[in-house]
């Protein structure tokens, strides 16, 4: 079984986001990258499938300019056997679906993992076209996977809204995309992350893949959201506060 | 030539442990902090994550890291909470002795078995009526037939209340002072070891400190860790490779207090603004940042000497970094309890308890008066 | 254009976030026909989608639509797309899931989760947040069909009544390789936390798991959805689903009530939208505050268990 996880380097949730002067994106000049959370979920995912199946390798795959290796970093470094890299610089998702499906066919991937968005764009798109593409069924917001011992089949919990979940049954190969909550990702040790300097990253561009980008969206006009204004806090004794607050809420704002 | 950049292994360290510090320490140092329990689960993890025992060479399937890594990792630990960052951290203490002094086969026998699982060893050099002057210390060893047979009591031990190891100084002959030393390894399960109650302490409350006594306690000749007389050199050798890691604990919970009070000063507002627009408040943060540039400073050139084994600058370098590193957090934690006024002075924010945790550094291995007869010592000396 | 609209349903019923998208269609003149992908009585759904104002209703009919499969969809909808000549291709928050192999399909691109679209000369236009919220961009598409999703809640779900003449049509669903073995838990009798119009939510000064029975208290009392705070779910007083913020859902209902949550940037991106924000803090100085319409300084064990009292003389 080779599990391939499919992983985006994103700004880091703390980030303030800047939007640029000609506003066609944000400013990245002071930004911390990390592993989009929702893949790394994926990466533990993937290490407790193999070490389940107690066989197969776990590959890491991004696609992204050069410092997004140090996402595949982080990935080998939590025990990734192996790591491919797709240098290119696109913002098509669809371009990167389909590199991540070439990866995939090239190396003989099994099954792919993902996050089910990244944390950026939050669109959920590219593990879902990559399935598409190598015609693999896939399931995304799941919680929890179980393979069966050989590998073939597999079974997952999909939230579906809010509070219920589906117990779906696929068989590999599949591409699976998860959700918060499926696991508590390990932290890179020590060990790993020295560990992680010795295993090989495969380099790709887009015409090895033959691919070249001809995006299908035009991302423009980039804006903050209007700043809230700080609305008023209420006085006096805190029940007489209350009752206030559902006046207001019922008269003022009408929202009850 | 200089050079003061990381590598990017040290960088993914620092990475690596500030992640475990924000999701698995801050959320519940506060507790710990109160009720004064010994975080058995968090040790395990930092020993999973490979945060302890650093230096363990590699043939025996350790790291085989240097003090600037101890260091790194302790800058992160301290942001968190000092109290775990010490009790982390003392195996190096516990271990460095036999690391720096034993024969292969004593490393092999004392220090490999922490790689197999999460244990501790204390370092017991520190006595009731020896503190400061480490070379008076009382505690006696004895040889008899194969053994030595040790009597006495040590005081301040961290961990002791949960090591497998003792690595304990004891004297020969106290008429021989310094040069009467001893450093032996004792189990913390040999006959005649017994523990104090935890002491209620003011700060570093995770961590555990008692006092252990020996009573004819007997371990085989092999556990004698260098030569007879060589204990109190053991001893000071020890505690150059461990100063700069406490150091940079210091640094970590200065830097914590100055981040806490930068965002409490941007929210807090009087006189219709944020007390960040007050350039007596905008100075205080100034000087901390700056104070905590150069404690971080010296503890990396500290770590840095003793990792190039020019021992004899490190050992004045040590001392810089740690007289220098405890008194500077001390003064950024209490001006951050200032900056958060009336609050800062509550359990509500973090920030007393960092002011009541750097105390301590200011006091153990060390004080910053013993730090500066060090340092002025090299400057007097012909 | 020729715009379509993919229905969403759940136990007969239409899901509002579709009238929504035919809706808006309306009002910006445009006519929609949608699709209602399924088998069984269907009639409560294309009966809402007429008054909704879609002049055309397409059902596609196959017994292995009774339930929602992402295969299934993409499949039947594509077969029966493919040669419509479709210039624009909507569909509502499940869209997100099914859409990009849909897309895929088609060999376009697709926009998810856009709080507002709009035609000009016979062109779309979509606007998405991204960063959850913290910033927002517009959209164009360069190759036809324009594919997109609509946020639930953020337009009106008010049509002007249209024909909304029924076409039966035999689906092709293909092979579902997907088969729901189980259903573990029934959202039945739960407020959808996207689809909410009033979110009450805890942070970690909740204390407990057990605690958050005072927000669910209160949120009976109005149908309000019960949300979280990253914070306290991290620190297991509630379940993922309930997460408010970047690594959780973005809501954007009329009320959001924040009760001990600080205010982090995290969480705030994920609820900025709504239309009335209420804080209720402890911390006088919790950037909470900066954003909330209006604010209680108050221990939260002290107000809730007041505001469900007083909602409750409200509703009588």
């Amino acid at each position: 079984m080779n599990i391939f996880v499919c992983i985006k380097q994103v700004p880091d949730t703390e980030t303030k986001i800047r939007i640029k002067g000609d506003k066609s994106g944000i400013e990245t000049n002071d930004v911390k990258w990390i592993v989009s959370p929702y893949d790394e979920f994926a990466i533990e995912e993937a290490l407790r499938a193999k070490a389940f199946l107690k066989t197969g390798t776990v590959t890491v795959v991004t696609v992204g300019p050069d410092r997004a290796v140090e996402a595949l970093r982080t990935g080998l470094a939590m025990g990734a056997d192996t790591a491919v890299h797709v240098r290119w610089e696109t913002s098509c998702n669809v371009s990167i679906a389909k590199a991540v499906a070439e990866v995939v066919k090239k190396e003989n991937g099994s099954v792919i993992f993902s996050g089910k968005q990244a944390i950026d764009d939050d669109q959920g798109v590219v593990f879902a076209y990559t399935a598409e593409l190598l015609n693999w069924p896939s399931t995304s917001t799941v919680s929890k996977v179980e393979f069966g011992t050989d590998g073939k089949s597999v079974t997952v919990e999909k939230e579906v809204d809010g509070s219920a979940r589906h117990k779906i049954a696929m068989n590999t190969p599949c591409v699976i995309a998860m959700t918060k909550g499926i696991n508590a990702p390990r932290y890179a040790s020590l060990p790993g992350i020295m560990a992680a300097k010795k295993k090989t990253v495969k380099v790709y561009s887009p015409s090895d893949l033959g691919l070249s980008d001809s995006p299908l969206l035009k991302d423009f006009d980039y804006e903050l959201p209007p700043e809230r204004k700080a609305g008023i806090k209420l006085s006096g004794e805190i029940p007489a506060q209350v009752a206030e607050l559902v006046k207001r809420l019922r008269e003022e704002a009408k929202v009850i | 030539m200089i050079g003061f950049a990381l590598t990017d292994d040290q960088l993914a360290l620092a990475e690596m442990v500030r992640k475990f510090v924000d999701n698995d320490i801050i959320p519940v140092a506060a507790k710990y902090d109160e009720s004064g329990e010994f975080p058995h689960e968090l040790i395990k993890k930092a020993w999973e994550l490979g945060l302890m025992n650093l230096a363990i060479p590699q043939n025996l399937g350790g790291l085989g890291l240097g003090v600037l890594e101890d260091v790194i990792i302790n800058e992160e630990l301290g942001a968190g909470c000092l109290g775990m960052t010490t009790s982390i951290s003392v195996n190096n203490l516990g271990l460095y002795p036999i690391l720096l002094n034993g024969t292969d086969k004593q490393i092999e026998q004392f220090v490999a078995p922490f790689l197999k699982s999460p244990i501790l060893a204390s370092f017991c050099l520190t006595e009731p009526g020896s503190g400061s002057d480490a070379g008076s210390l009382s505690t006696h060893a004895k040889e008899d037939g194969d053994h030595w047979v040790i009597n006495g009591s040590k005081m301040w031990i961290t961990n002791a209340g949960f090591a497998n190891q003792f690595t304990v100084f004891a004297t020969v002959n106290r008429e021989l002072k310094a040069r009467g030393i001893v450093c032996l390894v004792v189990p913390a399960d040999a006959k005649g070891v017994s523990l104090g109650k935890p002491e209620n302490k003011m700060g570093q409350r995770a961590s555990d400190t008692r006092a252990i006594t020996f009573d004819n306690v007997r371990v085989p000749k092999s556990h004698l860790i260098g030569k007879v007389g060589e204990g109190f050199r053991i001893a000071l050798t020890t505690l150059d490779h461990t100063r700069p890691p406490i150091a940079a604990g210091a640094v970590g919970a200065a830097r914590a207090a100055m981040n806490y009070a930068i965002k409490y000063a941007k929210e807090r507002k009087q006189f219709n603004q944020p007390i960040a627009n007050f350039q007596g408040i905008q100075f205080m943060l100034a000087d901390m940042a700056t104070s905590i540039e150069a404690g971080r400073l010296m503890c990396h050139k500290a770590a840095w000497l003793l990792d190039q084994e020019r021992h004899a600058e490190a050992n004045l370098m040590s001392a810089h970094a740690k007289r220098f590193s405890a008194d500077m957090a001390m003064q950024v934690a209490t001006d951050a309890v200032q900056i958060f006024g009336g609050y800062g002075y509550t359990k509500e924010y973090p920030v007393e308890k960092i002011m009541r945790d750097v105390k301590l550094v200011q006091i153990y291995e060390g004080t910053s008066q013993v730090q500066r007869i060090v340092i002025s010592r090299a400057l007097l000396k012909d | 254009m020729k715009v379509f609209v993919v229905a969403e349903h759940k136990d007969g019923k239409l899901k509002r976030v579709s009238a929504e998208v035919v809706a808006e269609f309306g009002r910006q003149g445009q006519e929609v026909t949608a699709l209602v992908l399924g088998s069984g009585d269907l009639n409560a759904i294309t009966g809402d989608l007429a008054k909704a104002g879609a002049s055309k209703i397409i059902v596609l009919e196959h017994a292995d639509l009774k339930d929602y499969s992402t295969e299934g969809y993409a499949n039947a909808a594509h077969a029966y797309l493919s040669s419509q000549g479709a210039e624009v291709i909507a569909s509502g928050g499940q869209g997100k899931d099914f859409m990009p192999r849909l897309a895929a399909k088609f060999g376009v691109g697709v926009a998810n989760d856009c709080t507002s679209f709009g035609l000009a000369s016979g062109k779309l236009t979509v606007r998405r947040p991204v960063f959850a919220g913290k910033c927002s961009k517009s959209v164009e598409f360069l190759k036809s069909p324009a594919m997109f999703t609509l946020r639930p809640n953020v337009v009106s779900s008010e049509g002007k009544t249209a024909a909304g003449t029924v076409e039966r049509v035999a689906a092709t669903p293909g092979a579902i390789r997907t088969k729901v073995a189980e259903v573990i838990a029934s959202a039945a009798k739960k407020v959808e936390l996207t689809e909410a119009d009033i979110i009450i939510s805890g942070g970690r000064s909740l204390k407990s798991a057990d605690n958050f029975k005072i927000l669910h208290e209160c949120a009976a009392v109005v149908g309000a959805a019960v949300g979280a705070s990253r914070a306290a779910v991290d620190a297991g007083y509630a379940p993922h689903a309930m997460q408010v913020g970047q690594t959780g859902k973005t809501v954007s209902p009329k009320l959001y009530i924040a009760c001990g949550i600080s205010g982090a940037i995290q969480h705030l991106a994920g609820m900025r939208t709504s239309k009335v924000i209420v804080a209720i803090n402890k911390d006088a100085e919790a950037p909470i505050f900066q954003k909330a319409d209006y604010g209680i300084v108050g221990d939260l064990f002290e107000v809730v268990p007041l505001l469900t009292a007083e909602l409750k003389k409200l509703k009588g």
